[in-house]
């Protein structure tokens, strides 16, 4: 009974949303665009024969890259840039009195973008083999359903790193350059532009111990078919959201008891 | 006399969105550490280029952090200059309060470029400096009178061409209303601009010197500090940066014939 509300519940919100995103479409196109920074990266590192070194070949480079694309396509997250700009302007306190947490609200949202966002990608990679015939290639229906989950995990972690961020707005205002200071490692050192196996053995060493490979690094590569730690990589992804929630939990009590609305 | 009052308008816009700004003091220290991070993640990323590899589009690693000494410049002017008042552009456009800045007795271009500023850029710009002096001893540069007055003459014409591309994108609001994703593709593509030219395949090397100019943005700049460059690629780009000031002048007077406010 109780489940099938909330099932209900995100239902509606689901659908409320992607109608909503629907209305952004050629927004959610330009964005789709703007991540496409992969293939700069694999036209550098092809283009210079860089990829010699890390025993990785130019097909399976640029199917790396593709995959980081798409990994990347689909764990975006920009929640404490809504959050933020809600809670400025006062739209937190409606939603507050809600029963329903407003980060529920947050989430639908983002999976709403990513449906609109699917087709777009699609087109891009459509062009990308176009370009790359040779790396085309079908992964089997196993590794697929495990990619899609383990970039489903990704995009949680993310959120939740995100949404963590997103509480520190009850304390102050600007939350959104903690995000944009925490993108800069994230960026790096995910793998969206070099993949994780070519840093260097300084960098290796504790790298696999942070989120960070696991956010691109891992999903990309399990869906390209490169060399991975397939259940290693599962669990630290699973470890780093069981860990990462009781403590947006334990924020988002502390958030709301020190919340004072805008102008109040 | 016209200068002069220019001038003193400016002056006020300085002190007005300065004592804004400084209202967030932490803002600008997180700032400066994202500012800091972010370049050492470009070295880091640069060296992983260039750990097996002596040179990449024929740039030993120490020419190729010229590159990155002038595109942090660029970024930090993008970030004190260009962002803040741009994407204010987008609000003005959108609230209808466009039509404020349009009745005031002074050129609308001038107060919608200039009237904001972001000072944690100023600190980006600094860091780029540092950068170059730095490259200007281990790379030997003799400093003379015509390398500065070249350099100069470069990096402004940088200047006004980033400009002008940011302007361009952020007119098509008065059809598009929402260009804020066009502003991030066009961010995803200067991001290019932190890499040689050479570095990247010939058809890249050509849509990024014909359609979009980032090759000339820092790879221009960076051949003079390397006493590389020929005097016709400096003419070209000079004579590039005027066709874009002045095609971006046109087209801001043309676009605002279609302007008519919000809901009218």
């Amino acid at each position: 009974m109780i489940f099938n509300l909330i099932n209900r519940k995100i239902f509606t919100l689901l659908k409320v949303q992607y109608s909503n995103m629907l209305e952004y479409r050629i927004e959610i196109a330009l964005w789709a665009i703007s991540g496409i920074i992969p293939f700069f990266m694999l036209n550098i590192w092809t283009n210079n024969n860089l990829n010699e070194s890390i025993n990785i070949s130019d097909v399976m480079l640029s199917r790396y890259f593709l995959c980081a694309f798409f990994v990347r396509q689909f764990s975006v997250v920009w929640v404490v840039f809504s959050f933020e700009e809600d809670s400025l302007m006062g739209k937190v306190s409606p939603y507050l009195i809600q029963p329903l947490n407003p980060f529920f609200r947050y989430f639908a949202q983002h999976l709403a973008e990513q449906i609109t966002r699917f087709p777009f990608a699609l087109i891009i990679a459509f062009f990308f083999f176009i370009f790359n015939p040779e790396s085309i290639w079908i992964p089997n229906l196993g590794i697929l359903l495990l990619s899609i989950v383990s970039t489903f995990l990704s995009f949680l972690i993310q959120f939740l790193i995100q949404s963590i961020v997103a509480c520190l707005c009850f304390w102050t205002e600007k939350a959104s350059s903690i995000e944009r200071l925490l993108f800069i490692p994230t960026l790096f050192l995910s793998g969206l532009l070099a993949p994780v196996v070519s840093f260097p053995a300084y960098v290796k060493s504790w790298i696999y111990l942070t989120p960070f490979p696991y956010l691109i690094d891992f999903p990309a590569n399990l869906l390209s078919g490169n060399k991975t730690n397939i259940s290693g990589g599962l669990s630290m992804q699973i470890l780093w959201i069981l860990l990462l929630f009781p403590l947006f939990k334990k924020i988002w009590s502390e958030g709301t008891k020190k919340y004072t609305a805008m102008g109040s | 006399m016209n200068l002069r009052k220019y001038q003193k308008v400016y002056k006020k816009f300085l002190h007005t969105s300065l004592a804004a700004e400084l209202e967030y003091k932490a803002n600008i220290l997180v700032d400066l550490i994202t500012a800091i991070l972010s370049l050492i993640g470009s070295i880091f990323l640069l060296s992983i280029f260039f750990q097996n590899n002596g040179y990449i589009g024929g740039w030993k690693f120490e020419q190729a952090l010229i590159i990155q000494g002038i595109y942090t410049i660029l970024n930090g002017i993008t970030n004190t200059w260009f962002n803040p008042n741009l994407t204010e552009i987008v609000k003005h456009i959108r609230e209808g309060t466009l039509d404020f800045v349009l009745l005031k007795p002074i050129d609308s271009q001038f107060f919608i470029s200039l009237k904001k500023i972001n000072p944690s850029g100023f600190l980006e710009i600094m860091l780029g400096f540092f950068l170059l002096f730095f490259c200007i001893r281990i790379n030997q540069i003799n400093l003379n009178l015509s390398f500065l007055s070249l350099s100069l003459i470069t990096m402004s014409c940088s200047i006004c061409i980033l400009y002008s591309l940011w302007f361009f994108i952020s007119t098509t609001t008065i059809w598009f209303v929402k260009t804020w994703n066009a502003i991030e593709v066009l961010r995803s593509f200067l991001y290019i601009g932190r890499f040689p030219l050479n570095s990247f395949s010939f058809s890249l090397r050509i849509f990024f010197s014909v359609f979009i100019p980032i090759a000339f943005i820092t790879t221009i700049p960076s051949e003079v500090f390397l006493g590389l460059s020929q005097l016709w690629k400096i003419s070209l780009e000079v004579i590039i940066a005027s066709i874009f000031l002045i095609t971006s002048r046109k087209f801001w007077i043309f676009a605002l014939k279609f302007y008519s406010s919000a809901s009218s």
